[in-house]
């Protein structure tokens, strides 16, 4: 009774197209928005629970808008495109050395030429926009094959790029500026010349960036190219003959994907970890971006949000749980069971609802439409 | 069905063979398409007509002959040449896009109409969304000719069979094809859908003045739809002309009683 | 040589795949599955007072076991309910499935590095008379060698000659049909993970030796990806013969290239050639060809 459609007439289309034709979602949005955007701020401002101290934002809330952002782009080629990946985390890696490269300045002396390729330090939002540019050149350089090969042969084209480029970033010195412990620091977080220091103005930018880029993702996927990349997931003989051109849809899912990873990786590195070593965006990293778009939802830009908070809070439930409880565990079977539970909610998930938690919801809307009456 | 007013010819194909390995498809078939007219390609089980249609679209190339298609010839067609030049298609099997909705797969084959790149349609303002609501215009029109608004949102997968053809039938309409190329478009339907169907294709060709080529196996709805026939059999066009010339054919005739020969 | 090691990995994941089509990310934590069984069941039978011959059969035994639960487990929960759905699916549940068998193992048999010692791990120096200091041959590499060859003669008669072996290629070709003419898909398949299983026990005496049972053990499976690319995923001899390429490829990269860009080369050539040989040859060099149909 509460969530109804009936009564909210839609006299153009546009209105019918909107991304939350249902007023009670709109209202829901604008509440999540609010609590975002001004009651975070506000609460932690004033230190009141749950933002008593620094760690519900440094430690969940960060790192959740971040890797949603990244998982937002791993949706746009896994999840409308269809073609697997399973080397996101090189991309992240990508984009966080060139932002760096971008952001400490860029010398590169061809003696053989007469002269040097010098750039000085460019502003950080830029160094950042584009580390996620350098990350699209090459995700279409990897898309390229693509057209060739399909399915898993992909997945492991994708695994080529990256083992290939952890090898990069750790042997590679002029990445990490000659440091010698192979890991490097952010340089410092200017924007419009505001300093971004403390936690809670760490959370607005990224806020900011991850707002922005889902709105973005959500026109375009709403869009032609979004119809685009789904008729060639789901069939790409069909799609040709109908007019889109493979090479085309295929090229731009892994450019529009890989800039958006790659803005995230940049992210991380800047704003989330503020020193880091390549190690941070190994193999790991490019499954449980993986496992974020499953759990959360194939195809569906809001399920990037849903399975990056799972991921991320699970784990610390699984920490937390057991003591409360009063059951020790040690953390390596804690580890363990991470596993065991990821594992089974994956091929759960596979099993009953490829579509990830996102149908669920979109499910339980469906049943909420007619609450209280049963059918 | 009497003739259509022009004599003018949209298609020619001029001894097309196609083979696969030692599987003959195609030996030497040619006949023409005349623009506005409903032909209809038929013959026994195997007789090549779906590899005729497919070599007219360009998913195959065949080892020999020409295909002249709005003037210009050449030894193949490319899918993408088929498609930006006007000639869009359904399949036996259902080629839908499964997860997407009625609506979305029929959007998709305005493809080829849209013009607004990448930038614009990321801001989804302006321009991109004025041409967005354009084409929901053009789709809704035709949504509304196949009667098929109730299902706009529902994911093809979920549809019904005879539902299903019919969105199909939509997203090739969407793309304003010159030539449509209809395979078995009412394989697997009761009567009432078959009315519904043939009611469709007589109005797509009077109405856009669309020229169809369709295979089918029904025979009465061959005889009553078309306006010519050609007849394949293994491979070799074995009779070629009105529905009446061919129905007394006895080549014909005997190819489907499947006298030996 | 050490090419036929991965090769031994990479034979488990052919099995899977020739025979129901689903690629198994799993292989390398069903290596440590086995791996961890048989190496906890040695050291306590042995810890018994088992004298060593016994505990290694019962050990071997026990993990055969296990090897075969796991793959019951396997087909009853995941594979079975998703026998309709395509290639990509079941590729990402068997990804799921690792982390289980990842998780189970090393919760159940623990997860500290054990070393195995099954084979002798020194090496032969070979034609001293012609080449000075002589070559330097693994003696393991050429047990792992040996047993790879066994395996392979073993699995081809497997499939051409049994009952057993014809009907896995039937289901492999067309599961649905071969269930209307009463092949019983569920034992069918239980059979495929179980030999995959048995496969992995045998990858995991090799390589258990040669590193220690522990974790890193299932990066083996990222490592056998391009041995299977290369050598075609459905062909056996393919496995052996890609092995064979990536190992003398690797050591050959290591070094003439490695001079030139710096070490850690063996990291990503091998996936740098997996790419090369689907862009050129996508079934690999013995693969079967993928046509597609509309």
């Amino acid at each position: 009774m509460l969530y109804r459609e009936a009564g909210q007439f839609k006299t153009t289309y546009a209105e019918d197209m909107a991304i939350f034709p249902i007023r009670q979602d709109r209202m829901a949005l604008a509440i999540l928005l609010g609590i975002a955007f001004i009651g975070v701020p506000l609460l932690a401002d004033f230190d009141i629970w749950p933002f008593g101290s620094d760690y519900l934002l440094r430690a969940i809330l960060l790192p959740f808008l971040i890797l949603a952002l990244a998982a937002i782009g791993v949706n746009i080629l896994v999840g409308y495109c269809g073609q697997i990946s399973l080397g996101s985390g090189a991309f992240m890696a990508i984009g966080a050395y060139s932002a760096y490269k971008l952001g400490t300045g860029v010398d590169i002396p061809l003696a053989w030429l007469g002269f040097a390729i010098s750039i000085p330090p460019l502003p950080v939002l830029l160094s950042i926009l584009l580390g996620g540019l350098a990350a699209a050149v090459v995700g279409i350089l990897f898309g390229v094959p693509s057209l060739r090969i399909k399915g898993l042969y992909l997945a492991v084209a994708t695994l080529a790029a990256q083992f290939f480029f952890d090898w990069v970033f750790l042997r590679v010195s002029w990445f990490t500026n000659y440091a010698p412990s192979g890991s490097v620091n952010a340089p410092t977080l200017d924007f419009f010349g505001l300093n971004v220091g403390t936690p809670i103005e760490r959370y607005m930018l990224c806020l900011i960036f991850v707002t922005v880029f889902a709105v973005l993702a959500k026109n375009l996927v709403r869009g032609n190219l979004g119809r685009q990349w789904m008729a060639i997931r789901d069939m790409d003989i069909a799609a040709e003959l109908i007019g889109i051109r493979p090479l085309y849809a295929k090229l731009t899912a892994f450019a529009v994907s890989s800039f958006i990873i790659g803005v995230a990786g940049a992210l991380w590195a800047f704003v989330y970890l503020g020193s880091w070593e390549p190690l941070a965006f190994s193999i790991d990293r490019s499954l449980q971006l993986l496992f974020m778009v499953i759990i959360g939802g194939l195809g569906s830009i809001m399920g990037a949000f849903v399975g990056a908070a799972f991921i991320l809070i699970l784990p610390i439930l699984l920490n937390r749980i057991p003591s409360e409880l009063g059951v020790p565990l040690s953390t390596e079977t804690i580890t363990h069971l991470e596993f065991i539970i990821f594992g089974s909610l994956i091929c759960y998930l596979l099993i009953k609802e490829p579509h990830g938690f996102a149908r669920l919801i979109s499910l339980g809307k469906e049943k909420l439409r007619l609450w209280p009456f049963p059918y | 069905m009497r003739a259509p007013d022009t004599s003018e010819i949209l298609l020619e194909v001029e001894g097309v063979s196609l083979a696969f390995g030692g599987v003959k498809a195609l030996r030497d078939v040619s006949f023409d398409i005349r623009k506005g007219e409903i032909r209809a390609i038929i013959g026994p089980n195997g007789a090549g007509k779906t590899s005729m249609l497919n070599v007219i679209n360009g998913f195959y190339h065949p080892n020999r002959g020409a295909i002249t298609f709005k003037g210009r010839t050449r030894a193949r067609m490319e899918p993408f040449e088929a498609s930006r030049g006007g000639i869009a298609r359904t399949f036996q099997n259902v080629a839908l896009f499964k997860g997407m909705s009625a609506l979305d797969n029929i959007m998709a084959g305005r493809t080829l109409k849209m013009r607004r790149g990448l930038l614009w349609q990321m801001l989804r303002y302006g321009p991109a969304l004025a041409e967005e609501i354009e084409h929901r215009h053009r789709v809704e029109e035709i949504i509304d000719f196949l009667e098929i608004e109730a299902i706009r949102t529902v994911p093809v997968a979920r549809l019904p069979y005879g539902l299903q053809k019919r969105v199909e039938l939509g997203r090739a309409l969407a793309m304003e094809p010159d030539l449509l190329l209809l395979d078995e478009p009412m394989a697997g339907m009761n009567l009432e859908e078959k009315e519904d169907m043939s009611r469709f294709i007589i109005d797509v060709n009077n109405h856009y003045g669309t020229t169809i080529a369709l295979i089918e196996h029904d025979m009465a709805v061959v005889m009553d739809l078309s306006h010519r026939v050609a007849v394949l059999d293994h491979g070799v066009k074995i009779a070629d002309g009105t529905p009446d010339e061919v129905k007394k054919n006895q080549a014909v005739i005997d190819a489907y009683l499947g006298v030996a020969h | 040589m050490s090419g036929v090691l991965y090769s031994l990995v990479a034979l488990g994941f052919v099995l899977i795949f020739k025979a129901s089509g689903v690629f198994n990310f799993a292989q390398g934590a069903m290596v440590l599955l086995a791996g961890l069984a048989l190496v906890r069941s040695l050291d306590l039978l042995v810890a018994w007072g088992f004298p060593l011959w016994a505990a290694i059969i019962f050990g071997i035994g026990f993990a055969a076991v296990i090897m075969a639960i796991a793959a019951w487990l396997i087909e009853r929960f995941v594979i079975g309910p998703l026998v309709n759905q395509d290639g990509l699916t079941l590729f990402m549940s068997t990804i799921g499935v690792t982390f289980i068998l990842e998780g189970a193992a090393q919760m159940i048999f623990g997860s500290d590095a054990y070393p195995l010692r099954l084979f002798p791990t020194d090496a032969w120096f070979l034609f001293e008379n012609l080449f000075p200091g002589g070559i330097l041959v693994n003696k393991l590499d050429v047990w792992g060698g040996f047993i790879a060859g066994i395996l392979v003669a073993g699995l081809a008669i497997f499939f051409e000659r049994t009952k057993t072996g014809r009907a896995l290629r039937a289901v492999a070709d067309d599961h649905l049909a071969a269930q209307s003419v009463g092949i019983p898909i569920s034992w069918i398949w239980f059979v495929v993970w179980l030999a995959a299983g048995l496969v992995a026990l045998v990858a995991a005496t090799v390589w258990g030796t040669k590193l220690g049972v522990q974790f890193s053990i299932t990066f083996l499976a990222l490592k056998a990806l391009p041995v299977l690319i290369i050598g075609g995923l459905t062909s056996i001899p393919g496995a052996i013969v890609g092995g064979l390429i990536v190992g003398a490829g690797e050591k050959i990269a290591e070094v003439f290239l490695g001079s030139y860009i710096g070490g850690g080369i063996e990291y990503w050539f091998a996936y740098v050639l997996a790419l090369a040989v689907l862009l050129v040859r996508p079934q690999g060099l013995f693969g079967e060809r993928i046509i597609e149909r509309i």
